[in-house]
């Protein structure tokens, strides 16, 4: 009996690949396993190998898995790309029709399976899938029942016919796959799940999700990787809220449109990508000049330029961080879990309405694409705040005089006031203006209004801005990192605590403005402090050296090459620095 | 009711003495007022360069974006507000050069709202530099030898996108130019108004006098239909695009907030942004 498990399916892109996976996921999902996927894909349609990589838990699990346990090949490429990563005693799932081989002397077996002979015998080669995800079933000792609801989900409004033909595939892959496997039957055979009925969703429908339940009524946006499911989403489902969708002509008409729908007063958001941001960093630096709310998702992407527009990077940060010419207040989130990017994303609607700047929900595209089984959200969890927003009527101002919008107050955040409403004309523009909107060009307005914008954050209030896990007083090292690099971060915590070793972690969840005060004493008390980020420049790390010191006591651990982070790669690295 | 006095504010414009721009925020103020509209019920999303400063030296709601970029925020204001009556306005660099993109498919998009172009043929805040209006041959501070590139014939790049409506006039005609505003400001739909409005100080070519010299009143053209886009698109070419008047429009068309699904018929600012736990629950239940 096994707790844990690895899969993989891989082969030619538009074949097929992540539906099976899809498949076999949904309904171990259902069983109450913890699901993690994570597809390996390229820029292209057809064509290139692909793989999903599936890791099912029967406890919380948020990391690739180190190594591999079954894979499941279309074709030689599948094996020859990803055999490194089968552990001993691993297996091979592998179509009979290309006459698969592995690498002689590795203590995998290899099962050639007629994955595409059964499926054409039973109608349609096209269900070679099925009988991939029947043949992985029988060695998990899975019941292919536990498969009926989900094929009858997928295949229900083609036809009971269909939905047969696809289960007897299933059942005729794991027979076959029974008379193979004999009396080795057991040793893969899956510890039953708790049965609990859990989301199973990617990081960008938490934040799509999370911008509905954050009063999110429009949205203006651009297509590009990893982000278009957020608006893929949002446009199936905010036409039922009376809200609407826009596909822009590009990024700078995506946020410019969101800011003008902000000022307008509906909460708007628009998401992309590194190229994307680039394009709308001048749109930033107005939200913030004229102090519009607005939401920015970015799911970075390997830069630069177009850089590896499908593989895992983190190397947007410090651009998000200090990107617009000339100094503004901004915010930037970043949730390392499916669960706080729905928080995050709805918390982010009501900070940028709150202190009236530009929000960036930072992510990165392993956490926007990679699946998980999520805990349960909870409704009670979902407030808006509108802030300083003035509603209710207002007092007549003396002859055409502006409403003073631009108020220099001692919090620094002035009173808002939405266009059409009766005494409340007012100026905006990023040219720098007097409390009126008025443009000013005087010295000491200019003064008090920089003040004014810049004091705004002084005082941000932001529950958790970062993910502690300290079971030290004194640590021989503190983990720190940021997204999707937590669950890594937590696996190699453990390995090196069972090494003797007092670790603590820190996950930056706010990362600007800079969590000093919480970080100083983490940072204070660890001998030394390993920075984990997937950059090649250490840019949290410079971060924390700017805003907290101990420069002598801060190293890194880098990686750049579009693969995410797996567990024994913190903890290889980590013990090479310590 | 409202006057065209109350659409007037207290601040000065930038604008050299002589500015055709003096004449087209005149139009604007008589416009509103004449179509019925408050102060309050309008907002001016302007661009930037001289005429970009309009949205400031006009009492209603106002919001100088950035260069280029009038149209998708004023665009966002409708969507979140369609009780406004938004009008965009800017010049002929920040329509047809830097924000030439945002032109055609805000005209293919037809957001009921108003764009107005203050066109010079020149850039004038930046002292003299040639604009994708300017003739071939046209002698600027970018262009000492004179331009060698061709003017954009706008007029006929907006039919081609699609446009719904389609108007030219000239800023020295304050009543034809009030009327236009008014009738796009009434469309259901994107309006495309573009005023020839002379810089006194930096185009010596393009003066009030040789305006007055070449454009063609659509008026005096017997039988001008402007409900024909075959016909609007021949009397353009033929006048290369030196007409005023009503060039284009369809009545027709539903604008982009009539026909895009589900979207609110009250202004989408006073929808509930609470979700029921009901439809909560039902999101929720669909990834499990």
């Amino acid at each position: 009996m096994i707790s844990q498990l690895s899969w993989k399916v891989g082969g030619q892109q538009g074949e097929g690949i992540e539906s099976t996976g899809e498949i076999f996921s949904i309904a171990l999902n259902r069983l109450g396993y913890y699901l993690y996927g994570y597809r390996h894909f390229s820029s292209r349609i057809k064509g290139g190998h692909t793989n999903n990589k599936i890791r099912v838990s029967t406890t919380q699990v948020r990391s690739v898995a180190d190594d591999l346990d079954i894979l499941v090949a279309f074709d030689q490429e599948t094996i020859d790309f990803n055999f490194h990563e089968l552990r001993d005693g691993g297996i091979v799932l592998a179509d009979a029709k290309f006459n698969p081989t592995i690498p002689e002397g590795s203590n995998v077996t290899l099962y050639a399976v007629p994955f595409t002979d059964i499926a054409t015998n039973l109608g349609t080669s096209l269900m070679k899938n099925m009988v991939a995800v029947g043949a992985s079933s029988a060695v998990l000792d899975l019941d292919i029942d536990v498969y009926q609801e989900v094929v009858e989900e997928i295949f229900g409004r083609k036809g009971q016919q269909v939905v047969e033909k696809n289960m007897e595939a299933l059942r005729a892959g794991a027979q076959f796959m029974k008379e193979q496997l004999g009396d080795s039957i057991q040793t893969m055979k899956l510890e039953k799940a708790d049965g609990k009925k859990r989301m199973f969703m990617i990081g960008n429908d938490a934040i799509a999700l999370g911008a509905l339940a954050g009063g999110a009524r429009f949205m203006a946006a651009y297509p590009i990787t990893p982000a278009s499911e957020i608006m893929e989403y949002l446009i199936k489902k905010l036409p039922s809220l009376g809200g609407a969708v826009i596909q822009t002509e590009d990024e700078i008409a995506a946020c410019t449109m969101a800011i003008g729908a902000n000022y307008a007063g509906v909460r708007t958001l628009t998401a992309s990508a590194g190229p994307g941001l680039s394009l709308m960093m001048e749109a930033i630096g107005l939200a913030g000049m004229t102090e519009t709310p607005v939401v920015i998702v970015n799911t970075q992407r390997g830069g630069p330029s177009t850089g590896l527009p499908t593989k895992q990077e983190q190397s947007d940060l410090m651009a998000m961080i200090y990107g617009t010419h000339g100094e503004i207040p901004k915010i930037v989130i970043a949730p390392s879990t499916v669960q706080e990017a729905f928080y995050d994303t709805v918390e982010a609607f009501n900070l940028a309405e709150e202190y009236q700047c530009p929000v960036i929900v930072l992510s990165d595209l392993q956490l926007s694409l990679g699946k998980q089984t999520v805990e349960p959200l909870e409704y009670d969890k979902i407030e808006i705040r509108r802030g300083k927003l003035v509603t209710g009527e207002l007092p007549a101002l003396p002859d055409k005089e502006n409403f003073k919008r631009y108020e220099v107050t001692e919090d620094g955040i002035s009173p808002r006031v939405l266009p059409g409403t009766p005494n409340g004309i007012h100026h905006v523009t990023g040219v720098e203006h007097a409390e009126t909107g008025k443009p000013s060009e005087s010295a000491a307005n200019r003064i008090a209004q920089m003040d004014k914008r810049l004091r705004k954050l002084k005082h941000l209030k932001f529950n958790t801005p970062v993910h502690k896990q300290v079971k030290h007083e004194e640590a021989d090292v503190l983990l720190v990192g940021f997204n999707s690099t937590r669950g890594a971060i937590e696996e190699a915590m453990e390995r090196l605590e069972l090494d003797g070793l007092k670790v603590n972690h820190a996950h930056i969840r706010l990362v600007h403005p800079f969590p000093t005060e919480e970080m100083l004493p983490l940072v204070q008390t660890a001998k030394k402090i390993i920075v984990v980020e997937q950059n090649a420049t250490g840019q949290l790390a410079s971060l924390l050296k700017m805003n907290v010191g101990h420069a002598d006591k801060i190293s890194t651990i880098l990686k750049y090459d579009g693969n995410p982070f797996l567990p024994n790669e913190v903890y290889t690295k980590c013990k090479e620095l310590l | 009711m409202a006057t065209f006095k109350d659409f007037r504010n207290d601040v000065k414009p930038n604008w050299c003495p002589g500015c055709g721009d003096f004449s087209v925020q005149a139009a604007i103020q008589r416009a509103a007022a004449n179509v019925g509209l408050e102060p309050h019920q309008l907002a001016i999303v302007s661009g930037i360069g001289c005429s970009g400063r309009i949205s400031g030296y006009i009492h209603s709601y106002g919001f100088h974006g950035i260069h280029g970029r009038a149209l998708p925020i004023a665009q966002g204001v409708k969507m979140a507000n369609r009780d406004l009556t938004v009008i965009a306005a800017g010049g002929d660099g920040d329509g047809f050069a830097i924000g030439t993109g945002h032109t055609i498919h805000a005209i293919r998009r037809n957001i009921d709202i108003t764009y107005i172009v203050m066109d010079n043929h020149i850039y004038g805040l930046t002292k003299g530099q040639t604009s994708p209006r300017s003739e071939v041959g046209f002698k600027t501070k970018s262009t000492p030898q004179g331009s060698v590139e061709p003017a954009l014939s706008i007029m006929e790049m907006a039919l081609s996108a699609g446009a719904t409506f389609v108007a030219q006039s000239f800023s020295s005609d304050l009543k034809e130019l009030t009327q236009l505003i008014e009738e796009g400001i009434k469309h259901k739909g994107f309006s495309l108004i573009n005023v020839f409005s002379p810089c006194v100080t930096y185009n010596k070519v393009n003066t009030y006098d040789w305006f007055k010299e070449n454009l063609v009143s659509l008026n005096t053209i017997e039988g001008y239909d402007p409900s024909n886009r075959d016909m609007a698109m021949q009397t353009l070419m033929k006048h290369k695009g030196l007409v005023t008047g009503l060039i284009y429009q369809n009545k027709e068309q539903k604008s982009y907030q009539d026909l895009v699904h589900g979207y609110s018929q009250t202004p989408l600012v006073d929808a509930d942004l609470q979700l029921s736990k009901e439809k909560f629950d039902q999101l929720v239940a669909e990834f499990m």
